[in-house]
C-alpha cells in the first residue's frame, strides 16, 4: 500500500461534533422531538429481599396526568434472556433494594414523579446479606472472571518461593463500591410503530441493545432500531443494555404512545451497575534488591443473586511483573445487592491499585527506588501465557515519565518534606491494559462527486471515536478528510461492538480501513455509478486469525500530593502520565481521554466511596452532593504524554486503545504519594482525611 | 412532588397571613434546598409563598457600623458587598466557602439559615428519620454517621446543621428581625436553631408562620481580622466535615476578646463559649488555644464513625487562632 | 415541532399558572404546572434541550443557565417564579454566524468529551467571567478588598459547581482563560 497523500491520522483535530455540543444542538437519548410523548418514571423496591405481596396503583392513577402504572401484574410479557437483570416487571421477587418493580407513565414529568411516589407496594421481606467480607460463608470460586479469564492461576510454587524470599510484603487492600456516574443518566425514548420498536438509548453500543430488545420482546432484530448518536458518558455502565431501555419499551407498548424515561441520579446508584467492592491480599517475596521471586494476589468481590458478574481483579498481576512463583485467585459471594458491572478498567483498575501499592511497600522494604524496582521486575515474555509481547514499553514509560516529572534525586524518606502546614510527597505506579479487538462490520460508499460516506455502528460516548474513524477513513481512502463523512451510533448501520474494553478504535478502525481499502480497489476498476458504489466488510475472519501474542498498552503514573497536617486533607499538586499505546490517531482527543482516566483514578483514590448501610442494603450517599467526584478545583495540574510506538502486530491502524489505561495504576500513584508525604499507609480507599488524621503527629 | 398553589404576596404582612392560614404552606426563597427536598418527597407543601419579590433585598450599613442584611439578599450579593468585604469579612469568607457560584446566586440569606440538614437518612424517605417523620427512629444513630454530630445530639437525632453562614453569624452575635402573626420581634441567631432533644422535627425557635425579614450584624471592628476554616472531602463544593469561624483581639499578648464558633458538629451552629472564656484575659499561646478547644470539646460525645472530628476541630481551632494572633499588630 | 403536550392540563385548580418567560430574546406565554422547574419547562415545553439534566438537585451544574444575566441552576428554580424574567441558555450564546469566543475556545481546547456537562459549563463560564469583571471574590481570593485577578486557581474554584465526569477540567480552565484573554 502506498503512503496516503494526506495524512489525517496522527494530527490534532477538534471533534467533529464539537460545534453541536457547544451550541446545545447535539441530541441525547431523551431529547428527540416525538409527537404525543409521555414520561416514564421508574419505581424502586423499598425491600432488600423478598416478594411483592400487593401493589396498589390507585393513588398513583388518581394523580391528574398519570396514564398507567406498570408492574409484574400487568406489564407486557418478556422472554427471559441471558441477563436476568433485564427480566423486568415480570415477577414479584425482589432481589435487592432499589430494583425497579414498577413504572409510572404520565403526560408530564411532574405527574410521573408524583405518581411514582404514590404507588403503594407491600412486601414480604426476607433476611438479607449485603456486606462483603473476607470471611463470608458463601464465598465461592466462579467458573470464569470477566470477560472470560480462568478464576485461578498458578505457576511454580508460590508458598515455597515466598517462604524462601529475603524480603516479604503481605498486605490487604480494600476498595469500596464505586459508582460510574456518567453525567447523562441512563435514559431512553421508546416508540412502537407498526410492530417495530425505535429506541433512542443512552448506551455504549446500540447493536447489542438491538439484539437484546429483539430477544426480550420476541422480535426479529430488523424490527428493532436503536439510536445512540450522542451519549453523555458511560464509563462501562452503559456497556450493556440496562433497565431504562427495557422499561421504556414495556411502557411504550403498554400505553401505545412514545415514552421518555430517564433514571434519576439517585437511581444510578445500583440498578445500572457499579464497581464491586474488593478485598485484595497481595503477597510479594523478593530478594534484597527487590527482584520478585514470588507473587500472590487473592481477590474477593461481590455479585448479586440475579446475575453473576465476576470482576477480574487479580488478572493485572498475572502479566505485569516478574516472579517465578505466581498465584492468583478470585472468590465471589452472591449478596442481596444490585449486580456489579463494568466501570472503567474493571479488574485492572482495582487490581493495579493493590499490586502497585504493594510494589511501593516492597520498594520501601528493600530500600530501592520505586521506579527502579519496577524496572528490575520487567519481563520479556508474558509470565502468564508464556507468549512474547507484541510490544512492551513499560520501562520506557517509567524512565521518560520520571524524567519529565523530575523524579531524580527523590528522597525516599516518608514524612520528611514540609511546605508550611502541608506535608509533601511523590508516588509512582505502573499501568497496563490489554490491547484487544473484536469483530465489526463497516460499509463505505463512493459518490460520483468524489465524496465518500463511511458507516459503522460505532458509538461515540465522548471518546472521540467519530473523529478518529473519520481520520482513519480519510487516510485509508487516500483522500482529503473533508471529502469523507462518517456515520455512527445507529443500529441500522453495519453492526459493531460496544465502546468498551479500550477496543473501540482498534475494532472499528479495522473494519473501516478494510471497507475503505476494498472500495479503493473497486474504484480502480471503473467509474462510480450514479447511485454510488458501496462495499461492506466484516473483520470476523481476520480477527480470528490473529497471531497468539500478548498485546498490552503500558504506562507510568507520577503524582505529587500535599497533606494538611492539621486536618488530614489530601490535595493533588500535580500528576503526570506517560503512556505507550501504539499509534495515536488524534492527539487532541487522546490526551483528553488519558487525562480523564487519570482524574477518575484521583477521584477513586481520594473522594469516591459508596457507603452501604447493612440494614437497608443500599448506598446511603446516593447523590452527587454526598458521593464526591473530583471537581475542577481538585485537578490543579494533570498531564498526559505518550511515546511513539509502532507495533505491527495489532491492527491495521496500529492502535492499542486509551480509554482505560489512564485510570489503571493512577489511584496507586496517589496513594503511594500520600505514604511518601505522611509515612501513613492507608490500605482502604478512599484516603479520606479521617483515615490520616488519627496517624498524623499531634500539633 | 405534590401539586401546590403558588402566591406572590405584596408585602410582609400578607406573606405572614398567607402562611398562617395554611397548615401546609411554606415560604419559598431561593429554592435551592426546598425544591430539592420537594423533589425527594421530604417536604410536601400545598402552598408556596414566594417571598423573593418582597422588598427585603438590600444590604444597609447602620450608623453604629453594624450591618443590616435583608432576608432575600442572595448569598453572592452579600459575599461581594463592599461593606461586607471591608467590615464584616467573616460573612464573605463563610459564604464563599459554601455551595457553588450558581447556588450562591440563588440562595437567600434567611434561606441559608433555615436550610435543612444534609443527613442522608433525612433526605431519603425510605429510611427512618425522626426529623422527617417523628417516631420512626434515627437510622443515622447506628448507621453511616461519619459526617454527623459530636455535640448536643440526642438519641432522637444526630444530624448537623449544614450552613457555613450561620456559623459566622453566631460568632458575630447577629440578630434576626422576624415578623410573625403577633408582630415584629427579634431573635439572636444563636437562639434560632435548637438542639434536637426529643423533637428533632422542631429545628428552630421561630414561631409558626414567622418570616425572617433581616439579619443585623453588630459592629465588631476587631473581627475585620477573622478566619473561616473549613475541612472537607474535596477541594471545594462540599459540605463541611468540620469548620471553625474565629476572630481574635489581642492587647499586647493578652486576649482582649475572641469569637469562636464551630460548624458541622451539632444540630445547630455551635458557638464555643467555653473556649472563648478560657481564652479571654489570658496571654495567647498555641497551647492556650489548644486548651481552650479542649475545654469546649470536653462535652463532645462522638458517634461510632466520627471520633476524628474532635481532633479535627481542635486542630482547626489552634490553627485559626494562632494564625490570627500572628497577624495582629502588637 | 411539538414536544410534550402544549396545552398541559392544569393539575388542579390553582396548581398551574400563566408565565411570561423570555428565553434567548424570545418571549413565551406559557401555562405551567407550578411544579415545573425552569429546566423541565425549557426542555419539555420549549424543546430547548441544550440545558441538561444531570442530577436534578443542583449538585452537578449541567443545567446552568443565565437568569437576568446571572448563572443559576435551572433544575432548582420553579418556572412559575419567573414571570417576566429573561433566561439565556446555551442555545442563546452563539451569534447568528459564529460561535461565541467561549464556545470556540471550548472546541479548540477540547474542553469536553461526552458533551453533556458542556452547555452548563459554558453558561457557568459566561456568568463567572461577568462576576470576575464585577470583582466578586471567591474562596481562593486572598485579599477580599483588592481587585480580582483571574488566575487558574480562581477559574478552578469558580467553575467547581460544574462537574465533568469525563474530567476535561484542565482543558476547560484553558479554554476559559483563552476566552477571557480575548475579551
Amino acid at each position: 500500500m502506498s503512503a496516503p497523500p494526506v495524512g489525517a491520522v496522527g494530527r490534532e483535530h477538534p471533534r467533529l461534533e464539537g460545534r453541536d455540543k457547544v451550541t446545545g444542538a447535539a441530541r441525547y437519548a431523551v431529547e428527540y422531538p416525538v409527537d404525543d410523548v409521555t414520561y416514564g418514571w421508574a419505581v424502586p423496591a423499598m425491600a432488600t429481599r423478598g416478594r411483592i405481596t400487593r401493589i396498589d396503583a390507585a393513588p398513583a392513577l388518581a394523580v391528574p396526568g398519570v396514564l398507567a402504572v406498570l408492574h409484574h401484574g400487568n406489564a407486557p410479557r418478556l422472554t427471559p434472556g441471558v441477563d436476568q437483570t433485564l427480566f423486568l416487571l415480570q415477577e414479584p421477587t425482589v432481589h435487592y433494594r432499589g430494583e425497579f418493580v414498577a413504572v409510572v407513565v404520565a403526560d408530564t414529568i411532574e405527574a410521573a414523579r408524583e405518581g411514582a411516589r404514590l404507588v403503594r407496594i407491600d412486601y414480604d421481606a426476607e433476611p438479607h446479606s449485603t456486606v462483603l467480607t473476607e470471611h463470608h460463608p458463601d464465598l465461592y470460586r466462579p467458573d470464569t472472571v470477566n470477560p472470560g479469564y480462568p478464576p485461578d492461576t498458578a505457576d511454580g510454587d508460590f508458598d515455597a518461593g515466598y517462604a524462601a524470599a529475603e524480603v516479604r510484603v503481605d498486605a490487604t487492600y480494600r476498595t469500596p463500591a464505586y459508582h460510574n456516574n456518567p453525567m447523562e443518566p441512563h435514559a431512553t425514548t421508546a416508540h412502537w410503530r407498526d410492530g417495530r420498536l425505535l429506541a433512542h438509548d443512552s448506551t455504549q453500543g446500540s447493536t447489542p441493545v438491538q439484539a437484546t430488545l429483539a430477544q426480550l420482546f420476541g422480535l426479529p432484530p430488523e424490527a428493532v432500531r436503536v439510536i445512540a448518536e450522542h451519549v453523555g458518558g458511560g464509563f462501562g455502565s452503559k456497556g450493556a443494555p440496562k433497565a431504562p431501555v427495557v422499561l421504556a419499551a414495556l411502557a411504550a407498548r403498554h400505553v401505545d404512545r412514545p415514552v421518555r424515561l430517564a433514571l434519576t441520579r439517585q437511581q444510578l446508584f445500583g440498578p445500572i451497575g457499579y464497581r464491586t467492592p474488593t478485598i485484595q491480599r497481595v503477597r510479594l517475596g523478593a530478594d534484597a534488591d527487590g527482584r520478585i521471586e514470588a507473587v500472590c494476589h487473592d481477590a474477593i468481590s461481590q455479585t448479586s443473586t440475579v446475575h453473576e458478574f465476576a470482576e477480574q481483579t487479580a488478572v493485572y498481576t498475572r502479566s505485569m511483573y516478574a516472579g517465578r512463583h505466581r498465584r492468583t485467585t478470585h472468590r465471589l459471594v452472591r449478596l442481596d445487592v444490585p449486580t456489579p458491572f463494568w466501570m472503567r478498567a474493571p479488574g485492572e483498575c482495582p487490581g493495579a491499585y493493590a499490586l502497585e501499592s504493594a510494589l511501593d511497600e516492597l520498594a520501601t522494604a528493600c530500600g530501592v527506588d520505586p521506579v527502579e524496582l519496577r524496572v528490575r521486575n520487567d519481563v520479556t515474555v508474558d509470565p502468564d501465557s508464556g507468549q512474547p509481547f507484541s510490544s512492551r514499553n513499560l520501562v520506557a514509560c517509567l524512565r521518560e515519565g520520571a524524567r519529565r516529572f523530575g523524579w531524580a534525586d527523590r528522597d525516599p524518606t516518608p514524612g520528611a518534606r514540609h511546605d508550611g502546614r502541608w506535608l509533601i510527597g511523590t508516588g509512582v505506579a505502573g499501568s497496563s491494559y490489554p490491547a484487544r479487538a473484536r469483530a465489526a462490520a463497516a460499509a463505505a460508499t463512493a459518490a460520483p462527486d468524489g465524496t465518500f460516506e463511511v458507516r459503522i455502528n460505532a458509538t461515540d460516548i465522548g471518546t472521540g471515536a467519530r473523529t478518529a474513524l473519520w481520520q482513519v477513513a480519510a487516510d485509508a481512502l487516500a483522500v482529503p478528510a473533508d471529502r469523507v463523512t462518517i456515520r455512527v451510533g445507529d443500529s441500522d448501520l453495519p453492526a459493531a461492538g460496544v465502546a468498551g474494553g479500550s477496543m473501540g478504535t482498534a475494532s472499528w478502525s479495522w473494519a473501516v480501513i478494510r471497507a475503505c481499502e476494498q472500495l479503493r480497489q473497486r474504484l480502480r476498476d471503473g467509474v462510480v455509478p450514479a447511485e454510488g458504489l458501496t462495499v461492506e466488510v466484516s473483520t470476523a475472519d481476520e480477527i480470528r486469525g490473529q497471531r497468539p501474542l500478548a498485546r498490552y498498552a503500558y504506562g507510568a503514573h507520577f503524582a505529587q500530593v500535599r497533606v494538611d497536617a492539621d486536618t488530614g486533607e489530601v490535595r493533588l499538586d500535580r500528576m503526570l502520565g506517560m503512556f505507550a499505546a501504539g499509534r495515536v490517531v488524534n492527539p487532541t482527543t487522546a490526551r483528553s481521554q488519558l487525562i480523564g482516566g487519570m482524574t477518575m483514578g484521583l477521584s477513586m483514590a481520594l473522594h469516591e466511596e459508596g457507603l452501604l448501610d447493612e440494614r437497608y442494603g443500599d448506598w446511603v450517599n446516593h447523590d452527587l452532593a454526598t458521593y464526591h467526584v473530583s471537581v475542577c478545583a481538585d485537578v490543579e495540574r494533570i498531564e498526559a504524554y505518550w511515546l511513539p510506538e509502532e507495533d505491527p502486530e495489532l491492527n491495521p491502524a496500529g492502535v492499542k486503545g486509551i480509554g482505560e489505561i489512564g485510570i489503571v495504576g493512577s489511584a496507586a500513584a496517589v496513594a503511594n504519594a500520600v505514604h511518601h508525604a505522611t509515612g501513613v499507609r492507608v490500605r482502604d480507599l478512599p484516603i479520606r482525611l479521617d483515615k490520616l488524621l488519627e496517624h498524623l503527629p499531634a500539633r | 412532588m405534590r401539586a401546590f398553589r403558588y402566591q406572590r404576596p405584596a408585602d410582609v404582612a400578607e406573606a405572614v397571613a398567607l402562611l398562617d392560614a395554611e397548615p401546609d404552606a411554606a415560604y419559598l426563597g431561593g429554592g435551592t434546598n426546598l425544591v430539592d427536598l420537594m423533589k425527594l418527597g421530604v417536604q410536601r407543601p400545598d402552598l408556596l409563598v414566594d417571598v423573593t419579590g418582597l422588598p427585603l433585598d438590600t444590604v444597609d450599613t447602620l450608623p453604629d457600623g453594624g450591618l443590616r442584611v435583608g432576608a432575600t439578599v442572595r448569598n453572592s450579593d452579600l459575599a461581594a458587598h463592599p461593606a461586607v468585604r471591608r467590615d464584616h469579612p467573616l460573612l464573605s469568607r463563610a459564604l464563599l466557602a459554601g455551595a457553588s457560584g450558581q447556588l450562591r446566586n440563588m440562595a437567600t440569606t434567611a434561606g441559608n439559615l433555615l436550610q435543612r440538614t444534609r443527613c442522608v437518612y433525612f433526605q431519603d424517605t425510605g429510611k427512618a428519620c425522626n426529623k422527617r417523620e417523628p417516631g420512626t427512629g434515627c437510622a443515622a444513630r447506628h448507621g453511616q454517621n461519619r459526617d454527623l454530630a459530636i455535640l448536643g445530639w440526642s438519641e432522637f437525632c444526630v444530624a448537623t446543621h449544614p450552613s457555613d453562614l450561620a456559623v459566622a453569624l453566631v460568632a458575630l452575635d447577629a440578630v434576626l428581625e422576624v415578623y410573625d402573626p403577633g408582630g415584629a420581634r427579634e431573635i439572636p441567631v444563636a437562639e434560632l436553631h435548637r438542639t434536637p432533644g426529643e423533637q428533632p422535627e422542631r429545628e428552630t425557635n421561630l414561631p409558626r408562620g414567622a418570616l425572617i425579614t433581616a439579619v443585623r450584624v453588630p459592629p465588631l471592628p476587631f473581627a475585620r481580622r477573622c478566619t473561616y476554616l473549613k475541612a472537607r472531602d474535596r477541594a471545594t463544593f462540599a459540605f463541611a466535615v468540620g469548620s471553625v469561624a474565629a476572630a481574635l483581639d489581642l492587647d499586647g499578648d493578652t486576649v482582649r476578646d475572641v469569637r469562636l464558633a464551630y460548624g458541622a458538629v451539632a444540630h445547630r451552629p455551635w458557638r464555643a463559649y467555653r473556649a472563648e472564656e478560657a481564652l479571654r484575659g489570658r496571654p495567647f499561646t498555641a497551647e492556650l488555644a489548644a486548651r481552650a478547644a479542649d475545654a469546649e470539646l470536653a462535652a463532645a460525645r462522638p458517634l461510632p464513625h466520627n471520633g476524628f472530628k474532635v481532633a479535627l476541630i481542635r486542630n482547626l481551632t489552634v490553627r485559626a487562632l494562632t494564625g490570627l494572633a500572628a497577624a495582629v499588630p502588637r | 415541532m411539538r414536544s410534550g403536550r402544549e396545552s398541559g392540563k392544569p393539575a388542579e385548580d390553582g396548581r398551574s399558572s400563566p408565565v411570561a418567560l423570555t428565553v434567548n430574546g424570545v418571549r413565551h406565554d406559557l401555562t405551567l404546572d407550578n411544579r415545573a422547574t425552569l429546566l423541565d419547562a425549557l426542555r419539555e415545553r420549549l424543546a430547548l434541550i441544550g440545558s441538561k439534566k444531570g442530577c436534578d438537585h443542583g449538585q452537578c451544574g449541567s443545567c446552568t443557565v443565565l437568569l437576568d444575566g446571572r448563572r443559576v441552576k435551572s433544575c432548582l428554580i420553579l418556572a412559575v417564579t419567573l414571570d417576566g424574567r429573561a433566561v439565556v441558555t446555551v442555545e442563546g450564546l452563539a451569534g447568528p454566524e459564529d460561535l461565541s469566543p467561549l464556545q470556540a475556545a471550548f472546541v479548540a481546547r477540547d474542553a469536553f468529551q461526552c458533551g453533556y456537562c458542556t452547555p452548563g459549563q459554558l453558561c457557568s463560564a459566561r456568568g463567572m467571567l461577568d462576576e470576575v469583571a464585577r470583582d466578586w471574590p471567591s474562596a481562593v481570593t486572598e485579599d477580599l478588598t483588592a481587585p480580582v485577578e483571574l488566575t487558574d486557581a480562581e477559574v478552578r474554584e469558580r467553575m467547581s459547581g460544574n462537574l465533568c465526569r469525563c474530567a476535561a477540567y484542565p482543558n476547560i480552565v484553558a479554554a476559559i482563560r483563552d476566552a477571557a484573554a480575548a475579551r
